[in-house]
């Protein structure tokens, strides 16, 4: 038996600065087999897979390929020994044809060297198109290709490369559902040239039609491999969130006031949202849960101005039209973006700067900063949110997540919110900070505003929320209040595992 | 807070190096341009580097506001040049001062309009658009004056000759002046404040509710009201209008405001800097002068001290997070 294992992992320990992303991972792949990987967001999926493919290095622990102990620097490395990594989000170059993107990286010489043989690339090409049975003109642009042909011609490719392991990370996340059965036998083929497959997914459909094995990741740790057979969707769910919800969550109950925020019919421009209904209450914590790609993101920067949508949207009563953010500061709606480096904060600039950011207007006279006023505002909040940082004038990138986090949040709040959006607050964020978070939220609540928190961590959602909505492929599929809350219930919902049923 | 601690007790050099490295570099040409020539530390040597450096220094606020912003303005040599002859033009016709710089500034901010307009609404690299602007507006005036100086400019010179309390050239007040306001507008204002967030990190800002393009097209015009200033002083200096002057007069504003610390990526930068870095811009040029260094090869030098301001930005950066200074 254990002669048939491909790739093996003992002990695996990754540590980044700050957090340790994978703790003592052990379990083994058996060869020719779809083995699926399985975890919520941040359980460390990602991270393992590319120590497999070499993007990063583990800081403990060995991997074992065909029972050699082997260690990759590089993905260079990684494809030397039959490695392939598909990535979730596909790289290429638009312009490149479909010859070119073939033989990227191995462009035959002419005898000048620096010259491409264009003879001999063709051919090339060609004869890796013939190996998966493929028919495309080779001289087509990537750029007039679907996602799905792109990702067909991207795993020919690797297979081209020799490859034995092919990695998968969430491979259908952009496809439509004929693209996925077309990608589902594709795989089925190359099981049966004997080839591994990795697949990483939390779609539940998927992974009961397609895995032969899966194994469930929480928190950094292996939980459990078994065969799929073994799993239902409900003892499945129940290993992927897992733990309890005891005292993490400072939650009380405060009484609920009348509706504040309502959305009718709203769809966005460009990013496949259609038809979303919800309303939010005065202190209520409303939660939207979904998996990342589920449009819950693309929703609420509409909502905030970054984006475009249309649809009815209702604040105190009265519609309001939001076309940038300045109009939606205007009527007291605001946001705590997800990714807090590239949209939250001014890393080079200081802690006093990026608080005051929004709230200029107001400490400003003719377009002078009231300075005084301005200090005195921002320790007020500097001081009541906790912030760690030897004083204000600090550069934010110094801080650290949790902290750049209370920065975010003392900004909005300086500005007296009517309804805050937080998109995933706790992301990235020891578990120490989250606890302040959730607190600072309840607080929050109690003075009168509306939060509406995003997440795909269940147990945050059921530990905070008063109402939660779910969401699946660009659609609500469900609104759940608080003595209805279980995780099976809810995680069923955001993966459209009950859709899939009633089909 | 350990880091505190062992700071505190142990003197970090490196920090304090790194900090008051271009001080220590101004304060180093004052004292080798002293050994190097007796005519270095006169009163007349002196009041000529101040005299010298204004144009350039002038030129260097604006670029300095632009970088911050994460912006550039490569038109700026032609720009001066464009207003700087108009503002002649217009004085030898009319006699009068003040119509003659109002038609510079009307002219220069036209331009510095179009810069901004076409960085944020039509989405164009500011390199690239600025670019264009400059052979523009540097077509313009040869089409203007058909490619002929006007020479007699009149008491216009008196911009440049003239002194204040005897002693501070005129063109040094002004380029003080515009010191003062490129500090006030960076530290007092909100303005300045939406300039160094949207040059820090653009997608942060506007999801602040800050408008970039606004802000960018606003610091555009700022800017080109400095260098319909910097073209005046300078075809005073000239004492005549030339169509061909501040060529590449850039490239020096680049230089004064990496050398104080502005950094090319955004969001980082101070007026003071600027005015230090113009100043040791200045001083090498005027050492070089004096102890005859060929022109040619001091536009060599000039290069490389560009060059490698902005690598010691870049690798100081890499070293470490760096902290705002405010």
């Amino acid at each position: 038996m254990a002669e048939d294992n491909i790739l093996e992992f003992r002990n695996i320990l990754k540590v980044f600065p700050g957090v340790v992303a994978l703790k003592d991972i052990t379990f083994s792949i058996k060869r020719g087999c779809v083995h699926v990987i399985m975890g919520e967001n941040g359980a460390g999926k990602s991270t393992l897979m590319k120590i497999i493919s070499g993007a990063h290095e583990p800081d403990g622990g060995e991997l074992l390929l065909d029972g050699k102990k082997v260690s990759f620097k590089t993905p260079q490395e990684a494809r030397e020994n039959h490695i392939a990594m598909i990535y979730q989000e596909l790289q290429y170059v638009p312009m490149f044809s479909v010859q070119e993107f073939l033989m990227m990286g191995r462009e035959p010489e002419c005898r000048v060297k620096g010259f491409i043989d264009w003879k001999s690339l063709r051919a090339q090409a060609q004869k890796i198109l013939d190996l998966g049975s493929l028919h495309y003109d080779l001289d087509k642009k990537l750029g007039e290709l679907s996602v799905s042909d792109i990702q067909l011609l991207e795993i020919t490719r690797a297979i081209s490369f020799d490859a034995r392991i092919i990695i998968m990370d969430e491979p259908t996340s952009a496809l439509t559902q004929s693209e996925v059965d077309r990608l589902f036998e594709n795989i089925r083929k190359l099981k049966a040239q004997g080839i591994t497959i990795l697949y990483i997914s939390h779609k539940m459909d998927e992974i009961f039609k397609i895995g032969d094995y899966i194994t469930v990741m929480r928190d950094g740790t292996y939980i459990d491999t078994r065969k799929t057979e073994e799993y239902t969707m409900e003892s499945l769910i129940r290993q992927m969130v897992g733990r309890e919800i005891s005292d993490v969550y400072p939650k009380e109950q405060i009484e609920i006031g009348k509706t504040v925020f309502e959305v009718k019919h709203y769809s966005t421009w460009y990013t496949g949202v259609h038809d979303i209904n919800f309303h939010v209450r005065e202190r209520e914590i409303l939660g939207i849960a979904g998996l990342m790609g589920a449009g819950r993101t693309e929703l609420v920067s509409a909502l905030f101005g970054l984006d475009r949508g249309e649809g009815t949207v209702i604040m105190d009563g009265r519609e309001i039209k939001v076309k940038n953010v300045r109009g939606a500061l205007k009527h007291g709606l605001m946001m705590a973006t997800e990714d807090r480096r590239r949209m939250g904060i001014v890393g080079c600039r200081s802690i006093l700067e990026n608080i005051s950011l929004p709230n200029l207007s107001r400490i400003s006279y003719f377009g002078f900063l009231d300075k005084r006023k301005e200090q005195k505002a921002v320790s007020e909040m500097f001081q009541k949110l906790k912030i760690k940082a030897p004083n204000m004038n600090v550069a934010v990138s110094t801080l650290s997540g949790g902290n750049q986090q209370k920065v975010v949040l003392s900004k909005w709040l300086l500005s007296k919110p009517r309804v805050l959006i937080l998109d995933d607050p706790t992301r990235g964020i020891d578990v120490s900070a989250k606890y302040e978070i959730y607190r600072l939220m309840m607080e929050m609540a109690k003075s009168g505003i509306s939060i509406i928190m995003i997440s795909s961590e269940l147990p945050e959602l059921i530990g905070m929320c008063d109402r939660v909505y779910t969401m699946y492929e660009g659609r609500f599929t469900g609104e759940i209040s608080r003595q209805e809350f279980t995780q099976e219930r809810i995680m069923e919902h955001m993966t459209g595992g009950e859709n899939n049923e009633s089909k | 807070m350990s880091q505190n601690k062992s700071s505190g007790k142990t003197v970090n050099w490196s920090a304090i190096l790194n900090k008051y490295a271009i001080h220590i570099v101004l304060i180093v040409l004052f004292v080798v341009g002293t050994l190097a020539s007796d005519n270095f530390l006169t009163l007349k040597n002196i009041t000529n580097i101040l005299r010298q450096v204004s144009v350039q220094c002038v030129l260097a606020f604006g670029m300095t506001l632009l970088i911050i912003g994460g912006m550039i303005d490569l038109s700026m040599g032609a720009v001066a040049a464009l207003s700087g002859f108009v503002a002649c033009g217009v004085y030898v016709s009319t006699n009068q001062l003040i119509p003659a710089l109002l038609a510079a500034i009307i002219v220069s901010m036209m331009c510095g309009l179009v810069n901004g307009v076409t960085v944020t609404y039509f989405k164009l690299p500011p390199f690239i658009a600025t670019m264009g602007m400059d052979l523009v507006a540097r077509g313009i005036v040869y089409i203007y004056s058909g490619g002929n100086p006007i020479y007699q400019i009149g008491s216009f010179n008196k911009l440049s000759t003239g002194y204040l309390f005897g002693i501070v050239p005129f063109p040094t007040v002004v380029m003080l002046l515009i010191f003062l306001i490129t500090l006030v507008l960076l530290r007092k204002t909100k303005i300045g404040r939406q300039i160094y967030a949207v040059g820090g990190n653009e997608e942060a800002a506007r999801a602040s509710g800050i408008s970039v393009e606004k802000t960018k097209i606003k610091t555009y015009l700022i800017s080109s009201c400095f260098v319909a200033i910097a073209g005046c002083l300078l075809m005073a200096r000239l004492n005549s209008a030339m169509p061909d002057a501040a060529n590449g007069y850039h490239a020096d504003a680049v230089a004064a405001a990496v050398i104080g610390g502005t950094a090319f990526s955004g969001g980082i930068g101070t007026a003071s800097g600027t005015l230090i870095g113009g100043l040791i811009v200045g001083i090498l040029g005027n050492i070089l002068d004096l102890v005859g260094v060929q022109s040619y090869i001091q536009q060599v030098i000039r290069g490389s001290i560009i060059i490698a301001a902005v690598a010691w930005d870049i690798s100081s950066k890499n070293r470490k997070v760096r902290v705002a200074h405010r």
